[in-house]
């Protein structure tokens, strides 16, 4: 498998440390909802087709990426910075979303 | 249907083996039964053989989409061990293997359980500590394990490198002497042949499309060999546990669904007789009855169903294989394949009633829910036959994670590639 | 001299004799010739004994799909088993031997196993060897008894234990085109490729290339195809855009177009050469994949269509044309199909006699009787071989009238004496790599075989791969891959005409020839792994009738060849049985690799170095302390630095105790080092730790504990305010990369608007740790720069100076409760700072210490390490709540609180003191009772020592309970070890609770 890192190029899926479904919201650092909590942590979409996930690059440029990725078949769609994406780059520490 | 025996054997021999009948009868569809159990695997064929013998509930389903034993029951690396730290744990898997001692006579079908051992190296003196910890725990749960050193291991297993020059030296190993393998398509066939004596519908190509439901309760299942309605629905599907539960409105669970390759290296002599297990990396390595060294390492590390893996894991397995094993560099890999695990969020399974009415789960086994199969399929059957848990799974609850009753072996905390 | 030499002809080399020698004995060959091609030259005839049947066996196949002869070869003591002898080039000095056999291949008393015949049908071993319910053999133990003897009988070669002193090597490849097989489709699309100016990588599994056009003896442009080969050649490798690899096989075809190959470097080399490798592992990256591996010949399926002699009708042609060599002196030819007269008329060209041609078809194209005519003897239409005769050799076969519309053999049998039947029962394209590539194969009825599927966009197929059997359709092919890439044709490649005749592709649809009675010899289907044609009708019976059902059941397609030869014919007799077509049955999917691989060349480099080694800038000078080394994690760190005679225990309390008494000096240059800074480094810390950071001055340091996002406890360190905006962050070795990587995630992930950057610094700094009541004084000796005095650099201060002539930077922080100080400096700097420091600890004793006098100190005073922070604990658990600042909210703060993390009835941190004198072990248990019963553990010890504090042997556990057992006695029990004893449960903090030591 090959990940098109936007900073390095086509590199080999060795190089890259997986982190899993990007799917989840991490709940406002100060919420008290414990259910949202809960989820954040534990549960998981576990698509079976096209899945948005992060990988890191931590034989690379060690850039978090957010990568849309066929479950089914492995074949990537897209990579993107995952600070670049819309979700992460919403959601302000300290205040919420 | 005939006994299968010896005598049997040789009566058949004389007319030619043309009296042989199915090991399983293949019905069709009844348009309801009281339990219907989704999936053919071990675990499922396993809980509808429990439900019959142990419960007496024979009006029962098993729908698979494939052929039976087609998932990781026929994908595995054959191990069984009850070599457990955790309490939950060691009292399940200890009861799994005592299931196993008798399971060839149970079904009257050869499984082949060879109780060779499993031997755990361990390579630093922490990681010793660690693997004597688990070694004790089992000892006070009544379970067999005992320590080697290195020259009782280097005895044990002619070949291994037991040298102080190997990158990761081997200063002791824990040994449960009576884990070991089995044959583990002979598995499935046998629980399926003995349920379906038992009047068990063993209905193969045949897949779940929908769940029925009455208000929030399920009540059967829609498949592509038509509706089949059901006080109670079982699902037993593993790797396809999210694939399957979406069905049923599930839409998140504390399970991922990860590829891991196994490999099987060409025929071989007697090369290997109990089953190794390297700490310096991730190797389990056995050998099977036909003389292929069966192996693996670690999964991928990324959610799949694709059943097909990737090369760094291909050749991070074989690089220990050639440390541990270096008079082996020259035997050469026959076969590999994936199979898809359902990783849980803390490495221990899932088997519960719920999490709808009606509704009954069993999954989260990781890369090790071959080794469960009796246990899992005897309490699943207990649990759905009475709508509670027995006490051996009352730990394995879906609701554990939330409350953070986990039961975490490896203390990765909720990263499934590293359970 | 050889009896089946031809007198000319082939592609060996015969100016040379090579010698070798098989179960013992001598033999001579040619250059170019493989061991079966060698060993045939030499008249023999049983190569192998079958795996179940320990039937006499001979070769059947000339390449990869070779089931039955397979040999071990020796290199020294290291094996090298099951390799097709159709695969082994010879080389002077060769040794192979025969296997699956005892005592010989001769006498095998395994064959006895042939009485067994019917008993030992298909999975026979399912129903039987259960044993009794009751008594001594109940359980396992009568199946075990059994499996030893089965074990024994079954398997192939034997695996050595001598380690391997081979070399084995990985190579990364990237190309735009790899072409795949270097027959006539792969050599046109590799020519159209390379002129289009595309990086090309051509790999053949043959030692060359060219593919049948080698030796089909078939005319190009009027000039022999070998010719064309050897220019094609000549031209593709003096472009520079072009890497040929011959004997390379590609064996695996992975995701993002990944590809492995398995290059045999050194295998046909007397001398390989120094340091060369012995096999290469090709991972090659390709824009696209010309799929060109050509199609496999089919045996059929007969009564006796096992015995040595009988082989594939190409295979038998090709030993003729490429070997020089006879496989047998009288041929019958037997075949479905019209590629089988080609080699009966290369067999009879190079000298055979060919008694006659047996075809089940009533009739058969222009083009085949021509080459009927060509190879002489009789041509049967409408008959079939009902079945052979012969042991060790074959002598005969015996013909029936056919019919291939009801499949009935009908008539007398007639028998013509043979000690060859070449037989073809069509062909089966190799779409192994397109099949692993996650495609499904079509069933094509008028070529009886499975196709390649649509191909995607990372491969196209060409050649026999398609089901093309003729050189002018390969090359068609070839270019039209190639063409394909950019949609216009090259004109660039010119590729001459051949003149072989136009033969009918399609077989007839019969794959087994079967006596109605059931009577006559076995039919095989899998040779190697000895399943029949009624194993897989018993399977039918049984209802294992899903192909992986009958794979599985009958070991059918399972052996080393991983059914190249039988795969088909299986399915068809299935087919058969159920009444259905062959594609309603089905296929299964192809698995790497594609041929066996062995598992040194995958390992690589990595074969003799598993792991990179870790060491510290200080290694060499603790090995020459003679200190011994411990293993942790990749690192290599000294675990005491013992004088002659001393145990590790007593080495481990002279070094502790003079840290306790006078001043000791440890390497924690291993400790992990992440440098935090920016605007946010502050704030990013309040997040991450659970205790404050921005609240610490600048110039100090501070003790930090970090949390899971699930609440459970995940590392600790110190951390170090450099400047407003910057940090020195410590963690533990073991989990250094986890923080780091942690750390980045949530920067990435979760707060990308902090203005925060990280960079891990473990290997740029080298440091020391000096404790001890002297400490201050080794210091004050040596530093330059800075004051070191309690003013200067008070507890938990940092400084910056110089010792030795070298920057570096002192926190006043301890691990070993001692007045204490850590001294980092560049790495590079690491021995020249450490052998100052000892310089100047010399006049007050200073004694370097190991892992085991740190833990010895550290466990003294109750500090927790990975042993503790185990990834089962929270902050409550290891006493640790005084770090969780309720002033703002912290990774796993959310999530610390949950019921299952503040139970009651969690383990929890205690002191353990041995009441009996005799030493702790980790690992061992702690248990209420006195009475030795293995049951009621309520923890675990997690630390030991000896402390020469206290004069005891003490240790850190986890215990149900935890501080309301303090003042309590307990036992621990080991029963690994034998150990049980009495203990009490105490405080961690064994030794100056109140720290004033390091704060003195």
């Amino acid at each position: 498998m090959l990940i098109t890192c936007p900073c390095c190029g086509p590199r080999d899926v060795a190089e890259f440390t997986y982190q899993g479904d990007a799917s989840r919201s991490r709940p406002d650092p100060a919420s008290t909802d414990q259910a949202a909590w809960n989820a954040y942590v534990y549960d998981r979409v576990n698509t079976a087709g096209a899945h948005r996930e992060y990988w890191q690059h931590s034989g690379g440029c060690r850039s978090h990426l957010v990568v849309l990725r066929s479950t089914l078949t492995h074949r990537i769609d897209s990579v993107r910075f995952a600070r670049d994406e819309a979700d992460g780059a919403r959601r302000r520490s300290g205040s919420p979303a | 249907m005939k006994e299968y025996s010896a005598l049997a054997l040789l009566r058949n021999a004389f007319s030619g083996n043309r009296d042989w009948k199915p090991a399983w009868r293949k019905p069709d569809p009844k348009p309801q039964y009281d339990v219907v159990i989704v999936g053919g695997g071990g675990h499922g064929l396993a809980t509808a053989h429990y439900l019959a013998s142990e419960h007496g509930i024979t009006d029962v389903a098993v729908v698979e989409k494939g052929w039976l034993g087609g998932g990781n029951v026929g994908r595995n690396t054959t191990i069984i061990r009850s070599n457990y730290l955790l309490p939950a744990n060691t009292g399940f898997y200890e009861h799994s293997m005592k299931l196993w001692e008798t399971l060839s006579h149970e079904l009257n079908y050869n499984v082949m359980f060879s109780q060779r051992g499993i031997l755990n190296l361990a390579h630093t003196p922490g990681q010793a500590d660690d693997y004597i910890r688990r070694g004790n725990a089992m000892r006070h749960d009544g379970i067999d394990a005992v320590w080697m050193n290195p020259a009782e291991i280097a005895r044990k297993v002619p070949g291994l490198d037991v040298s102080a020059k190997a990158r990761f030296p081997i200063v002791g190993g824990l040994m449960q002497p009576r884990a070991g393998t089995a044959r583990h398509d002979a598995v499935a066939w046998g629980y399926a042949r003995a349920a379906d004596r038992r009047g068990v519908d063993m209905l193969e190509n045949c897949e779940v499309t929908g769940f029925l439901r009455d208000g929030d309760r399920i009540v059967g299942v829609t498949t592509t060999r038509g509706e089949i309605r059901a006080k109670k629905v079982a699902v037993a599907v593993a790797g396809s546990t999210g694939r399957v539960m979406k069905l049923a409105g599930i839409d998140r669970l504390p399970i991922e669904s990860h590829v891991l390759q196994a490999f099987v290296s060409e025929s071989l002599k007697p090369a290997i007789d109990t089953v190794v297990t390297f700490g310096g990396g991730h190797l389990y390595v056995s050998q099977s009855d036909k003389g292929g060294l069966v192996f693996g390492g670690d999964i991928d590390g990324y959610n799949s169903y694709a059943q097909r893996g990737n090369l760094p894991v291909v050749e991070e397995v074989m690089s220990e294989m050639a440390a541990l094993f270096p008079g082996w560099a020259g035997v050469r890999l026959l076969r590999s394949w994936g199979g898809i695990m359902d990783m849980s969020m803390d490495g221990s399974p899932i088997i519960t009633a719920g999490p709808l009415p009606g509704l009954y789960l069993n999954t989260g086994w990781c890369y090790g829910g071959f080794k469960a199969t009796p246990a899992s399929g005897w309490c699943f059957a207990w649990t759905i036959a009475r709508d509670e848990p027995h006490p051996l799974n009352a730990a394995f609850t879906l609701e554990r994670f939330h409350r953070g009753a986990v039961i975490d072996e490896k203390g990765q905390g909720a990263t499934p590639r590293l359970h | 001299m050889s009896p089946r030499r031809t007198a000319s002809g082939g592609r060996i080399d015969r100016s040379r004799s090579i010698s070798f020698r098989f179960d013992g004995k001598r033999y001579a060959g040619h250059p170019g010739d493989t061991l079966a091609s060698a060993l045939l030259a030499n008249g023999v005839s049983l190569f192998a004994r079958s795996f179940k049947y320990h039937r006499p066996r001979g070769v059947i196949a000339a390449g990869v799909d070779e089931p039955n002869a397979l040999v071990t070869v020796l290199r020294g003591e290291v094996r090298e088993p099951n390799l097709p002898a159709t695969q082994v080039e010879i080389v002077d000095g060769l040794v192979a031997e025969s296997q699956n056999r005892f005592p010989s291949l001769e006498r095998d008393v395994g064959a006895l196993n042939q009485l067994g015949g019917r008993l030992f049908s298909a999975g026979f071993y399912y129903k039987t060897f259960m044993g009794p319910v009751a008594g001594p053999l109940k359980g396992t133990r009568f199946w075990m008894a059994c499996e030893a003897v089965i074990r024994r009988a079954a398997g192939l070669g034997r695996a050595g234990h001598a380690p391997d002193t081979a070399r084995y090597e990985k190579m990364n490849a990237f190309c735009d085109v790899l072409v795949v097989g270097g027959g006539p489709a792969g050599l046109a699309a590799a020519l159209a490729a390379a002129r289009s100016g595309r990086r090309v990588v051509l790999a053949d599994l043959d030692p060359a290339f060219g593919g049948a056009l080698k030796w089909s003896g078939e005319l190009l442009d009027g000039e022999p195809a070998a010719g064309w080969v050897a220019e094609t050649i000549s031209a593709l490798a003096a472009m520079d855009n072009v890497r040929l690899l011959p004997r390379t096989t590609v064996w695996g075809y992975y995701d993002g177009n990944t590809l492995a190959a398995l290059e045999r470097v050194g295998d046909h080399l007397r001398d390989p050469g120094k340091g060369a490798p012995r096999h290469r592992h090709w991972v090659i990256r390709a824009g696209h994949v010309v799929l060109a591996t050509g199609a496999f010949e089919r045996p059929m399926v007969f009564p006796g269509n096992d015995r040595p002699g009988v082989m594939l009708a190409s295979a038998a042609g090709r030993y003729a044309a490429e070997y020089g060599v006879l496989p047998a002196e009288r041929f019958v030819v037997f075949a479905n199909n019209d590629s089988a007269y080609a080699a009966a008329a290369r067999l009879r060209e190079a000298g055979a006699t060919v008694a006659a041609i047996v075809d089940v078809r009533p009739d058969v194209s222009a083009g085949a009787r021509a080459l009927a005519a060509r190879a002489g003897g009789e041509l049967l239409l409408g008959h079939a071989v009902a079945d052979t005769s012969g042991g060790r050799r074959l002598t005969g076969v015996a013909l029936r009238r056919f019919d291939a519309a009801t499949k009935t053999l009908s008539g007398e049998p007639r028998r013509i004496e043979a000690d060859g039947l070449a037989v073809s029962g069509g062909w089966s394209p190799a779409i192994h790599l397109a099949s692993q590539a996650g495609a499904k194969a079509r069933w094509d009825e008028t070529l009886q075989a499975f196709l390649p599927p649509q191909p995607d966009a990372g491969w196209s197929g060409a050649g026999a791969f398609l089901g093309h059997a003729s050189t002018t359709a390969a090359f068609a092919d070839g270019l039209a891959a190639v063409a394909a890439l950019d949609g216009s044709l090259s004109d660039a490649v010119d590729l001459p005409a051949s003149d072989a005749p136009d033969l009918d592709a399609a077989p007839a649809p019969v794959f087994e020839i079967r006596a109605a009675d059931g009577r006559g010899s076995k039919a095989f289907v899998d040779f190697q792994h000895d399943v029949t044609a009624e194993d897989v009708r018993l399977a039918h019976r049984e209802g294992f009738v899903s192909v992986e059902h009958l794979k599985r059941y009958t070991t059918l397609g399972m052996a080393t060849d991983q059914g190249k030869t039988s795969n088909v014919a299986g399915l068809a007799i299935m087919a058969d049985a159920r009444g259905m077509a062959i594609d309603d049955v089905g296929t299964t999917r192809f698995r790497p690799p594609f041929a066996p691989v062995s598992i040194g060349a995958l390992a690589a480099e990595r074969f003799g170095e598993l792991k990179p080694d870790r060491l510290t800038p200080l290694h060499d000078w603790h090995v020459e302390q003679g200190a011994t080394m411990y293993a942790a994690g990749l690192w290599h760190r000294p675990m005491i630095y013992g004088h002659p005679g001393e145990t590790v225990e007593q080495a481990c309390v002279r070094e502790a105790r003079a840290v306790r008494d006078s001043v000791g000096i440890v390497d924690v240059s291993t400790l992990g080092k992440i440098m935090v800074q920016g605007p946010d480094a502050a704030a990013f810390l309040d997040r991450v730790y659970t205790n404050l950071f921005s609240t610490l001055p600048v110039g100090k340091a501070r003790y930090g504990l970090m949390l899971r996002e699930d609440g459970f406890a995940f590392d600790d360190g110190t951390t170090w305010r450099l400047a407003e905006t910057e940090f020195l962050m410590t963690t533990t070795t073991a989990n250094a990369g986890r923080v780091m990587q942690h750390l980045e995630y949530m920067l990435d992930v979760v707060w990308p608007d902090l203005k925060v950057i990280l960079t891990s610094v473990t290997d740029e700094w080298a440091g020391a740790a000096i404790s001890g009541p002297k400490a201050r004084a080794v210091l004050s000796a040596c530093v330059a720069g800075t004051a070191v005095d309690n003013d200067a650099l008070p507890f938990m201060g940092i400084v910056h100076g110089a010792i030795g002539g070298a920057p570096v930077m002192i926190c006043r922080l301890s691990f070993s409760g001692e007045l204490a100080y850590e001294v980092y400096c560049g790495a590079g700097h690491g021995s020249q700072v450490w052998d100052a420091l000892m310089a100047a600890g010399q006049p007050f004793g200073i004694v370097p210490y190991g892992l085991e006098a740190l833990g010895t100190l550290r466990i003294e005073k109750g500090h927790v390490t990975g042993a503790e922070i185990d990834g089962r604990t929270t902050a409550r658990d290891l006493h640790l709540s005084w770090m969780l600042s309720k002033k703002k909210p912290f990774v796993g703060s959310a999530m610390m609180d949950r019921e299952g993390l503040v139970a009651e009835d969690r383990l929890q941190l205690v002191g353990l003191v041995s009441l009996d004198g005799q030493a702790l072990n980790g690992g061992a248990h702690v248990v209420e009772h006195g009475d030795r019963t293995l049951s009621g553990s309520i923890g675990h010890v997690t630390s030991v020592c000896f402390s020469p504090a206290l004069g005891k042997y003490i240790a850190l556990a986890l215990v149900r309970g935890g501080k309301t057992r303090h003042g309590s006695r307990a036992f621990i029990s080991d029963p690994l070890r034998g150990r049980f004893g009495p203990v009490a449960i105490v405080s961690h903090h064994f030794f100056d609770p109140e720290g004033s030591r390091m704060h003195g």
